[in-house]
């Protein structure tokens, strides 16, 4: 995966397909797996493919031979969350499917997305949203980076790479601090909604994408035995799922000129102050 | 009895409350050791086995970001023969424990607010809309816990002496980010966010001025939160922004002044045990969610409160 000057850069950025947060979500079934219907690339992977496109474009863009591959391992209708990186400018998709995976939790997912990557091969840099927005663990990039043994940089607020230069360096966000972190290509890398403005995709950039390639692959083509993955595979299993009350609207009062007072008044009454 | 290894990532003179939580958990759930993030001396290490830790773990150099920890947390894993290993549940936290997984074949549980004798995880999910249990099914439990998830007894611990320090080789550890630079925080000396009981959070509404916010916060001794319009503004540091993918909070009051209550915005503190809103608007979003809401204006409503409680109290 080496990278000396000059040579074009090839990025992966990884996606996921997940229900659209705006409406109800629901776990359902036996499993009590998310129910899929209505979902939409994950709004914090647009920053992931944003990345991969600016820096590609610090280099020259596509002209000069970059690459910004988008893989999507999910059910047959995940491919639209590759298509949608393809009209923002990805350069091809993959899409990973297989039955097998469905159930998946972050350990199964990173083995077979690291799978996938090996069996692709050749990226300098892996890019990924700073978690899902449906589990919510931010797991799989660190897991990525462990079974691929690269570099990890991730929750990476700003990051850059010199033109002529093989060595990243980012800045990562913490809860209680900002990290400067440096390391050499290849790296994997996620990024939070801090990084950038993701792109629209334009008129021009929804035709282009009609014909650009997308891979079909399924665990045998990338050598992953389905029992290793998928809710058989999967370390960690959900017993139950208990629906929260959906919270209620209480007293709604209009001030007229007293509402901090009645403010403080519920304080007290909840035993607050 | 069980052996539950606790992850001390940076270990000071006095744990902090997390920490306290973390080791509090632990010993309520087996023998405990701790392993630890970075050097402790021995009056850190005396307190920490005050706190039920009965031995430490730690590596001869722990050089470089994430993979190191990693890496000593599964030896210890090893060595300890744990059944469950507690981390905090911040982001490195979360990639420590995401690491040393792949390294034990061991599921990982993330954002828990309560773990049982037999190991079943409590935590909330899809933004606090179910309460799910959830077990590993293989390899030593590794679970992320949240802040205030512990209740932590009245008194700290009588200090006894510093139980054994057993030193680890962490072998090939892989490549890594070098760390070339630090910038802290500035400290607001006012409550920690993620632990807080109250907050007190502002949005657009709040038009470039915090002091509103400040004020009311500081009367009732409450952490300072904001919205992502506010924090992208720069009208305060982004450290202190709630929701999706800010800091996610469950305090025992949310006050929320000059937010709309957008779904990003609700995911991070719809699980508070009350919520009251100030908004201009009486048909924003966040009036859906409130126990009180006030339909006002937040410059007038919050100093007014402050006045209120100061008052109160004297
Ligand atoms: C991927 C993604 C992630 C996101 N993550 C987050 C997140 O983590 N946290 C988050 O908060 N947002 C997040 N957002 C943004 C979110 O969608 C909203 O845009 C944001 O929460 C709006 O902030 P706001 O309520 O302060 O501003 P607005 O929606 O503009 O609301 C301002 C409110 O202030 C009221 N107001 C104005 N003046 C006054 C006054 N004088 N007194 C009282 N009320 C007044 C108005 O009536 C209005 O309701 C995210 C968005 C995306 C796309």
């Amino acid at each position: 995966m080496s990278q000396s000057t000059g040579t074009p850069l090839r990025i992966l950025v990884l996606v996921k397909h997940v229900p659209d947060v705006q409406f109800d979500r629901h776990l359902a079934g036996e499993h009590l797996r998310i129910d899929r219907q209505d979902s939409v690339l994950s709004e914090l992977d647009e920053y992931a493919i944003e990345a991969g496109l600016q820096l590609a474009e610090s280099r020259g863009g596509a002209a000069a031979g970059n690459t910004v591959t988008a893989l999507s391992m999910g059910p047959e209708a995940a491919v639209n969350a590759v298509r949608k990186a393809l009209q923002m400018g990805a350069t091809e998709g993959v899409h990973l499917c297989d039955d097998a995976l469905a159930g998946s939790d972050a350990g199964a997912t990173s083995l077979a997305l690291a799978a996938a990557v090996r069996h692709l091969a050749g990226f300098d840099l892996i890019i990924t949203g700073m978690s899902s927005t449906d589990a919510e663990t931010s797991l799989v990039p660190a897991q990525l980076a462990e079974r691929l043994s690269l570099a990890q940089l991730t929750q990476i607020s700003r990051v850059e790479l010199a033109a002529d230069s093989t060595t990243i360096r980012a800045v990562r966000e913490t809860e209680h601090a900002a990290l400067n972190l440096e390391a050499e290509l290849p790296v994997l890398l996620s990024v939070t909604d801090q990084a950038n403005e993701p792109r629209y995709p334009n008129f021009k950039g929804i035709m282009a994408a009609k014909k650009k390639k997308v891979t079909v692959l399924n665990l045998s083509d990338i050598g992953v035995d389905p029992a290793s993955v998928g809710g058989a595979g999967s370390a960690t299993q959900v017993e139950a799922a208990e629906a929260r009350a959906e919270r209620e609207a209480g007293r709604i009062i209009t001030d007229s000129g007293n509402a901090g007072i009645e403010l403080v008044d519920f304080l007290a009454a909840a035993k607050l102050i | 009895m069980q052996n539950i290894l606790v992850y001390i990532q940076a270990p000071g003179a006095t744990p902090t409350k997390s920490q306290c939580e973390l080791l509090t958990l632990g010993a309520s759930l087996g023998e405990v050791r701790v392993v630890l993030g970075a050097h402790a001396d021995e009056a850190t290490r005396a307190v920490l086995s005050s706190w039920g830790a009965t031995g430490f773990y730690a590596a001869e150099a722990l050089e470089g970001h994430i993979a190191p920890e990693a890496a000593l947390l599964a030896a210890a894993a090893k060595d300890f023969k744990a059944a469950a290993v507690l981390l905090p549940n911040d982001s490195a936290g979360r990639e420590v424990a995401a690491r040393a997984a792949i390294k034990l074949d061991a599921g990982v549980i993330t954002d828990a607010i309560g773990v049982e004798q037999d190991l079943t995880v409590t935590k909330s999910v899809l933004a606090g809309s179910y309460t799910v249990r959830v077990k590993a099914t293989r390899g030593p439990l590794l679970v992320t816990v949240k802040p205030n998830s512990v209740e932590l007894p009245s008194e700290a611990p009588a200090t006894i002496s510093a139980a054994a320090l057993s030193t680890l080789d962490l072998g090939e550890v892989g490549p890594m980010a070098v760390i070339t630079g630090v910038s802290e925080r500035a400290s607001s000396g006012r409550p920690d966010l993620s632990e807080a009981r109250f907050v007190v959070a502002g949005g657009r509404g709040v038009d470039g001025d915090f002091g509103p916010v400040e004020e009311l916060a500081d009367a009732l001794g409450a952490a300072v939160g904001a919205s992502r319009a506010a924090t992208d503004a720069g009208w305060i540091d982004h450290g202190a922004q709630i929701g999706q993918t800010g800091k996610t909070v469950s305090p025992q009051l949310y006050i929320s002044a000059g937010i709309s209550g957008a779904i990003q915005q609700k995911a991070g503190m719809q699980t508070s045990t009350y919520i009251v809103a100030v908004n201009s608007d009486p048909d924003a979003p966040v009036f859906e969610i409130a126990d009180l809401g006030i339909v006002g204006d937040l410059t007038r409503v919050l100093p007014q409160a402050a006045a209120e409680i100061r008052r109160r109290k004297g």
